[in-house]
């Protein structure tokens, strides 16, 4: 009889305050399982961010900060300049990433910082009760667009990886989800690779990943599984955008 | 036909948000349906155990780490 599945050493004991069903766990649990595989828990600082996973400091088994909202990647950047033998990461919501912090993402990567971002786009602000984000999707309704998006007043939603991949600095950009089983064993797959990038010294990296909010898309867990992959995946191409050829 | 895997819940840290359910391909895990948890949850659970082909779908999915999978 051989374990084939248990709790990663990558995340504390702690229980997430996370809603049911929330992907926000799977999340977690690639990136500490990636850190794990990788043996550099030990020398890992996270950043995490404003919004739901602001508490991610309590979860992860590694040293961690909390940025103001939007401003991880400045803290990263800040953590890697003082200690570039360290492995640093952040951890970003759609508001955060794609709203009030745009302009950070965008030159932490246009300076390539060699930092890596895992960035957990569910189309809404959670933790303040449904905002529209950027990323909201045409219909989609939230608490700031009751009758849901619509392109003419609030603009097409945000297409961040895109957008990133055509900045120099940028060296690995990809997008998953965790949708399904198979998508989630592929999403650690890229997690990995980005954080590779960053070990080899190549420059900055962001993993993308499709995520849900059962609580404010107003569905059950397992709808929202499906209302992600019905809707989020066909605007929100899954793949890479970008890669150096040595961890391909 | 033998019994191909174990998988073992933490129930009292199960939030009942029945993704594991969804993505079982032999559909042996089922949600309780009287019982609640500590956390107020009705948890997960397998019934028929020596159906489960160790396939660990559903702890992959499993956002809380309830789950821990042995192949016999
Ligand atoms: C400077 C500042 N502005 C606004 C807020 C309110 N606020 C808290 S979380 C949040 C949005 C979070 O959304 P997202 O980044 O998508 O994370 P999620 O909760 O969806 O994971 C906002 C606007 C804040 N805390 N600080
Ligand atoms: S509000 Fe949404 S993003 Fe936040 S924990 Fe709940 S389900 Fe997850
Ligand atoms: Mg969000």
């Amino acid at each position: 009889m051989t374990v084939v599945f248990e709790r990663t050493t990558g995340l504390t004991e702690v229980e997430t305050h996370y809603c049911p069903g929330c992907t926000h766990g799977i999340i977690h649990r690639l990136v500490a399982e990636v850190l794990v595989e990788l043996d550099i828990l030990d020398d890992t600082i996270g950043v995490c961010p404003v919004g739901c996973s602001v508490l991610a400091y309590k979860y992860f088994n590694c040293d961690m900060q909390q940025a103001a909202h939007g401003r991880a990647p400045a803290v990263a950047t800040g953590a890697k300049r003082v200690h570039p033998d360290k492995f640093v990461f952040t951890y970003q919501g759609d508001g955060d990433l794609a709203s009030i912090g745009t302009a950070e993402i965008v030159h932490a990567a246009h300076r390539g910082e060699k930092i890596s971002t895992i960035f957990v786009n569910n189309a809404i602000y959670g933790m303040t009760g449904g905002q529209m984000a950027p990323t909201t999707l045409i219909g989609q309704k939230a608490t700031t667009a009751p009758y849901g998006r619509d392109e003419e007043t609030m603009g097409m939603p945000l297409r961040m990886s895109e957008m990133l991949a055509t900045i120099d600095g940028a060296k690995f950009v990809e997008r998953v989800s965790v949708d399904t089983p198979a998508n989630i064993r592929k999403a650690k797959r890229a997690i990995k690779k980005c954080f590779q990038v960053q070990l080899e010294g190549k420059g900055f990296g962001i993993v993308e990943v499709l995520s849900t909010c059962p609580t404010n898309w107003g569905l059950t867990p397992v709808e929202s599984l499906k209302w992600l992959k019905e809707n989020m995946i066909p605007y929100y191409p899954l793949g890479n955008f970008k890669s150096p050829e040595e961890v391909e | 036909m033998a019994q191909k895997g174990r998988t073992t819940f933490k129930e009292d840290i199960c939030k009942g948000c029945g993704l594991c359910v969804s993505v079982c391909p032999v559909k042996i895990i089922a949600l309780e349906e009287i019982e609640i948890n500590r956390k107020g949850y009705h948890p997960a659970g397998i019934k028929e155990m020596e159906k489960c082909i160790a396939c660990q779908n559903c702890a992959l999915i499993c956002p809380d780490l309830v789950i821990t999978v042995e192949k016999l």
